[in-house]
């Protein structure tokens, strides 16, 4: 039965392995750890959410439709938070852009001194005491933020501190496209 | 100043390495004794230098010189002596460093214990060895090198990993590359005589040594890492299905598989491409272990620092390593003459079954470990693969593998007689039978697949026995030449059989710490009682406790028995300020039925304490087994056999198989 | 781009670096309903840590959701609910047993199948083997009886 073919099966461990490599050199530029969003163009999942404190009007998901929206998820313990702090205060300059933040499992006061000392971008505040409300968002960690289109539905979510980078090759012409 | 001889010395070896790589395979070619020679030369100087190079890391680890960055990285004034040394080896460019270490080991013993070997195999063998050195040591001196300064030179350094300050760290990792590495020299051996063209029943008589070398280091390397976790992560799991656990995992099944596998091929002088593409493949699981463990493709907690730029040069050496072998594989291969025929019932027949059921055990254990990654890279989502996975689909491939390893002994070579395997297993099936009976009376109620495992464990034990009795004509010959008898069996057949005894109380320990664990989670008070599994565990409360380079509390437990002392458990919390990190440390106490296991929690507001407690049965049982099967290795290699070396090759007339076999 | 690597580390490793002791999570009432959270917790993957269930991991976000899947089971959902509603919020990431589904055919029915293949390989392998034996009828008188007698040697022995 393989006599004809029996040099190829010899063939058949390199071939394999060949394929193996193909894939072990495309995982070295993903991360494995991260978690892609189940939310992709599904609808905000219904939230309401207090305000922070008497300083900031508070947040729902029904705030999120109508206009395109960056919601941050945030926390005054949260370390790359304050690395991210300074582009938000940026975007919040920009307009035309709604800029929401949730607090996520956060003392309110430690959490309006961290924003008094670095400077609040956000229209709107929810306080998400228990951190709830992030686990339906299917969120993991801070700092995420999303991405909400005028019909309230997310169309991105970044994990990890905002960049430089990821703004202008992500989601700056995100917003563009979901603003035409 | 020594640290700049360590770092000289390494680059020397580097090129010792070229040298070893090239001129012996050229003398080889050409049959120059002189070439050749050079291989043997170039080995011994290699790990002459590669010693000095470690030996020069050490020093700087022990004199905490934090001049060096991989010391200033990894170590601390603070810690303990026994740490600092095995700091060398706890992190990624020290950890290379033994890598190359132990592969010139390996080289240089093949110069002390290959003399039987003939000098072009020789030549090849080391040839090979010194081309995998170059591609490590470039490695190591290229992208993680441990003798880099740092400037301005820190006080202190970071200290080591809290996780990592054990006694197990000074033992698991280098046992563990014992057996990694050690499988190189099977490889080595793979390649050389696929360049020469000819695989006999003299070359597996050569490689059997070397593969049952590193087969036991392995398996004693991968049960104190089991061990450790066990007793260091705090949750009584010794076994999680980490990428890094599968990738040592995985050369240990092929290595399993060709250790059975060369015995066929040098016995029956059968399945001489398989064999060789299991050397292969052995060592090329080993290169993708190191692989997925550095460049960061999988998640692991065992993962070293990771960084995509060197899992881009690693990438590119397996690429060159394992894919120029198994190219030559496919040129060479085909061209191996086939050898003894045998009858699918047959000893033979049992060895291809043994390997055709490793082999997809080691597969599947790559599939699972990998396809996470598949599936992303193919971006069709993005899964998780754990435990419950695994589980599920090796228990069935591993089942058949240890009724089978029941039936060895007893199937003859060429082809077996049914009937009378069925009429010798009788005796075996009967006693076993009567375990199961007996297990099932005490367990009822439980799950039935507990009692399977341990009616598989008895099978194999059983089976052991009967067939060493009936060897020596236990009861039914005078005790005398029973005696004598034994003094004559072979002593790889001891081998064997302690091996799968080894087997047999693995086996048993998996299937009664998993089926019948009792876990406790509770607030408890002072001088409350918790029954776990008819244990009565006290609590007496929590001290205070100072340690060299930590902090914590201790609570204390006993356990009383009725005859004897009761027994005391003092589990800790410890906090390392150097790292800010807390640890969990368990207090365990192994009995002859199991373990107690006790683990300290938080305090609640009402002056309790959460605790989690657990009896494990036979948990201790895993690590015997392990340790009686690499037992089993180490006596095989004593075989005087091996020592004697390979029946001399007929050179003229007809190679006779009968005569070359019954060595 | 640094910063963003630092920051990045410091994210994924905050769930890790949490106390490694336990706090008390507080068990269900019935202890059936309680072994039924637990078994789930064991199959749902901790989001910040490396390789851990929620079961056995200490991280702030496992707290959260083990005792999610605590009320979730005492609200009367089935373990397949329970799951579904994870996997709806994180994807099939969060599940340690991955999903039988087309993209994952491969991963449940590939150990059989590499089994199966090999199995028949082996049986092909074996047949041709001993098809390429050479034939009685290519031997000589005097090979054939050298033959025969060889054959009635092995017999004899063991």
């Amino acid at each position: 039965m393989f006599s004809g073919n029996r040099g190829l099966l010899y063939l058949l461990p390199a071939a394999v392995f060949v394929v193996l490599c193909g894939f072990l050199l495309r995982g070295l530029s993903l991360d494995p750890a991260l978690v892609p969003t189940a939310l992709i163009d599904k609808a905000v999942p219904h939230f309401d959410l207090a305000p922070l404190d008497s300083h900031s009007a508070p947040l729902a998901s029904a705030d999120l439709s109508g206009e395109v929206t960056l919601v941050n998820v945030f926390a005054s313990w949260c370390g790359p938070c304050r690395i991210e702090h300074p582009l938000l205060m940026e975007i919040a300059e920009m307009d035309n852009i709604n800029l929401y933040g949730i607090n996520y499992k956060d003392d309110p006061a430690i959490a309006r001194d961290w924003l008094t000392e670095l400077g609040d971008p956000f229209t709107r505040i929810g306080a998400d005491r228990d951190g709830r409300v992030a686990i339906e968002l299917g969120v993991y960690g801070v700092p995420e933020t999303f991405l909400i289109d005028r019909e309230g539905r997310v169309r991105y979510k970044h994990v990890g501190p905002i960049s430089e980078e990821v703004w202008s090759r992500e989601l700056l012409p995100l917003i563009r496209n979901l603003r035409e | 100043m020594i640290s700049e001889i360590g770092h000289i010395a390494l680059i020397l070896s580097l090129t010792i390495a070229l040298v070893q790589g090239i001129a012996p395979m050229i003398g080889a070619a050409r049959r120059d004794g002189q070439l050749m020679a050079i291989g043997k030369t170039a080995a011994l100087l290699q790990f002459f230098f590669i010693s000095i190079a470690f030996l020069a890391l050490m020093n700087a680890y022990v004199t905490s010189d934090f001049s060096l960055a991989n010391v200033a990285q990894n170590s601390h004034s603070a810690k303990p002596m026994l740490y600092k040394i095995a700091g060398v080896w706890g992190n990624h460019e020290g950890s290379l460093l033994l890598w190359v270490l132990i592969l010139a080991t390996f080289g240089a013993a093949v110069v002390f214990f290959g003399g039987n070997l003939p000098p072009t195999l020789c030549a090849r063998v080391l040839a090979v060895q010194a081309f995998i050195a170059v591609g490590f040591l470039s490695f190591t001196l290229f992208t993680s090198n441990p003798f880099e300064r740092l400037f301005p030179v820190p006080l202190d350094g970071n200290g080591l990993n809290p996780l990592l300050q054990d006694p197990g760290l000074a033992f698991h990792p280098p046992f563990l590359y014992l057996g990694y590495v050690g499988f190189s020299i099977a490889f080595s051996f793979a390649i050389a005589a696929l360049i020469e063209g000819r695989v006999d029943a003299a070359w597996a008589r050569w490689v059997r040594p070397w593969t049952l070398v590193a087969w036991s280091f392995l398996t004693i390397g991968i049960a104190l890492g089991s061990w450790w976790a066990y007793y260091e992560l705090g949750w009584g799991g010794w076994w999680f299905w980490d990428p890094v656990e599968n990738a040592s995992f995985m050369p240990w099944l092929a290595g399993t598989a060709l250790l059975h596998s060369a015995i066929v091929c040098e016995k029956r002088d059968a399945l001489k491409a398989w064999t060789i593409l299991l050397a292969i493949v052995t060592f090329s699981l080993s290169l993708l272990g190191t692989f997925l463990v550095r460049s960061g493709v999988l998640t692991s907690v065992h993962a070293f620092a990771t960084d995509p730029a060197r899992g881009v040069f690693i990438l590119a050496f397996l690429v060159v390593v394992v894919g120029g072998s198994l190219a030559l594989f496919a040129i060479r291969a085909p061209q191996l003459k086939s050898g003894g025929l045998f009858s699918p019932v047959s000893r033979e027949g049992g060895l291809v079954l043994n390997n055709l059921l490793l082999t997809s055990a080691a597969a599947t254990v790559l599939l699972g470990t990998l396809y996470p990654l598949f599936v992303d890279a193919l971006g069709i989502g993005k899964i998780s693969v754990g435990p419950p996975y695994f589980n599920t689909v090796f228990i069935p491939l591993m089942t058949p593998l240890v009724v089978l390893a029941g039936i060895a002994p007893v199937l003859t070579w060429k082809r077996a007689d049914l009937y009378g395997v069925f009429l010798r297993m009788k005796f075996v099936a009967i006693l076993t039978l009567l375990v199961v009976a007996w297990c099932l009376y005490e367990t009822w109620g439980g799950t039935f697949l507990g009692t399977l495992g341990i009616g598989l464990s008895a099978w194999v034990g059983i089976g052991v026995l009967v067939d060493m009795g009936a060897r020596v004509g236990l009861f039914r010959d005078p005790i005398r030449v029973s005696f004598s008898k034994a003094m004559r069996t072979p002593r790889s057949i001891y081998g064997m059989n302690v091996a799968h005894i080894g087997l047999a109380f693995l086996v048993a320990g998996i299937t009664a710490s998993s089926a019948w664990r009792t876990e406790v989670l509770r607030v408890v008070q002072i001088g409350e009682t918790v029954s776990v599994s008819g244990y009565e565990f006290v609590f007496h409360g929590v001290e205070k406790i100072q340690g060299p380079n930590y902090s914590g509390e201790r609570g204390h437990f006993s356990v009383n028995r009725d005859t004897r002392d009761a027994i005391q458990l003092f589990p800790e919390n410890r906090f390392y300020p150097v790292q800010q990190q807390p640890t969990t440390e368990a207090a365990i106490y192994t009995g002859w039925r199991g373990d107690l296991y006790a683990v300290l929690g938080e305090p609640d507001a009402q002056g309790g304490w959460s605790a989690r407690l657990y009896f494990n049965p036979l948990v201790s049982w895993i690590w015997l087994g392990s340790l009686v099967m690499a037992l089993g290795g180490v006596i095989s290699l004593s075989d005087r056999r091996h020592r004697v070396g390979a029946p001399h090759r007929i050179m003229s007339g007809k190679a006779n198989n009968r005569v070359a076999t019954n060595v | 781009m640094k910063n963003y690597l630092i920051g990045a580390v410091v994210f994924f490793l905050w769930g890790f670096v949490e106390a490694n002791a336990f706090d008390t999570d507080a068990p269900l009432d019935d202890p059936i309903l309680e072994e039924r959270a637990r078994e789930l917790a064991k199959e749902i993957r901790c989001l910040v840590c490396q390789n851990q269930s929620v079961f056995d991991s200490d991280a702030d976000l496992a707290k959260d959701l083990r005792v999610l899947v605590r009320e979730r089971v005492a609200a009367g959902d089935s373990d397949l609910s329970v799951k579904q509603f994870l996997v709806d919020r994180y994807g099939d990431f969060i599940l340690l047993k991955p999903p039988v589904k087309p993209q994952t055919y491969l991963l449940w029915f590939g150990p059989l199948i590499i089994t199966l293949f090999a199995s028949i390989f082996i049986v092909f392998w074996l047949r041709g083997v001993s098809r390429e034996r050479p034939k009685l009828s290519e031997f000589s008188a005097a090979e054939r009886r050298r033959i025969e007698d060889l054959i009635k040697d092995e017999k004899g022995g063991v």
